[in-house]
């Protein structure tokens, strides 16, 4: 029995590239990982927006609208609803003059419990040393 | 020896990260390594079959089709990127697999190493 941590790392702008949102699905995908291990092992996700990838995080993003897409937002609320751990660069919000009331923080309007959380650079560098593998998008 | 699970997102011909990630395949399996290659978001384009040589392009069938008979490489596209691009199941070369999203963090589970190169 074991658990393997992998940390995602999403540094790229929302919309621009798909590597954002291959992330979230990815660490999304964990849910369902069991079908491949033995009984008892797991994969354990946590998920870090820094640089540009904290604009993934912003609130009211209207991307069925405009692309006809599901949107970062949906994605992020999803992991939150699944307890995924979501951690969002406290640096990088401040450098793009972004409060907490417009970021993504909980997903509480689909019954999820757990909140994403703002914390300094060096609390994420500590997060991609601890996990097992660290996959950067 | 060890596994070593690689993941690319990035696209066949637009960039030469596939080229790298295969590259590096060999060079792991000539060592006596065993190698997963996970391709998802445009990177499924390497799955597909029927790719054609020109000199202008990388043309990477051919050593994946060589990788395949040593029985230590494979290489799995990820089904619901390939679908959204078009690309079917009787699309896929012969030798690639195609599972979801979860293949891969099973993968990385029992990986030694894991090389992700996202985006394009």
């Amino acid at each position: 029995m074991a658990t393997k941590r992998l940390g995602f790392i999403i540094r790229g702008l929302p919309y621009k590239t798909e590597a954002s949102r291959l992330a979230m699905t990815h660490a999304i995908a964990s849910q369902s990982v069991e079908i491949y291990l033995e009984d008892g092992d797991m994969v354990e996700p946590v998920v870090c927006f820094v640089g540009d990838g904290v604009l993934n995080c912003l609130k009211n993003q209207q991307a069925m609208k405009h692309y006809g897409i599901t949107s970062l937002e949906q994605h992020i609320k999803n992991s939150l609803l699944l307890d995924l751990k979501v951690l969002i660069c406290k640096e990088d919000i401040e450098r793009l003059g972004i409060k907490e009331a417009s970021l993504i923080m909980d997903a509480e309007d689909i019954g999820g419990e757990t909140k994403a959380q703002i914390v300094p650079y060096s609390e994420i560098q500590k997060e991609m040393e601890s996990v097992d593998h660290l996959l950067l998008s | 020896m060890g596994k070593l699970t690689i993941g690319c997102f990035s696209s066949l011909v637009g960039s030469l990260s596939l080229d790298f990630a295969v590259k590096l395949s060999e060079a792991a399996v000539k060592k006596g390594h065993t190698v997963d290659l996970w391709l998802s978001g445009n990177a499924t384009m390497l799955s597909k079959k029927g790719q054609k040589a020109f000199k202008d392009y990388s043309h990477l069938q051919k050593p994946i089709q060589e990788l395949f008979t040593t029985g230590s490489f494979q290489m799995t596209a990820c089904e619901a990127c390939a679908e959204a691009r078009g690309y079917h199941k009787e699309d896929t070369m012969e030798g690639c697999k195609r599972f979801s999203m979860d293949w891969y963090l099973a993968s990385c589970f029992s990986a030694d190493r894991v090389l992700h190169i996202g985006g394009d």
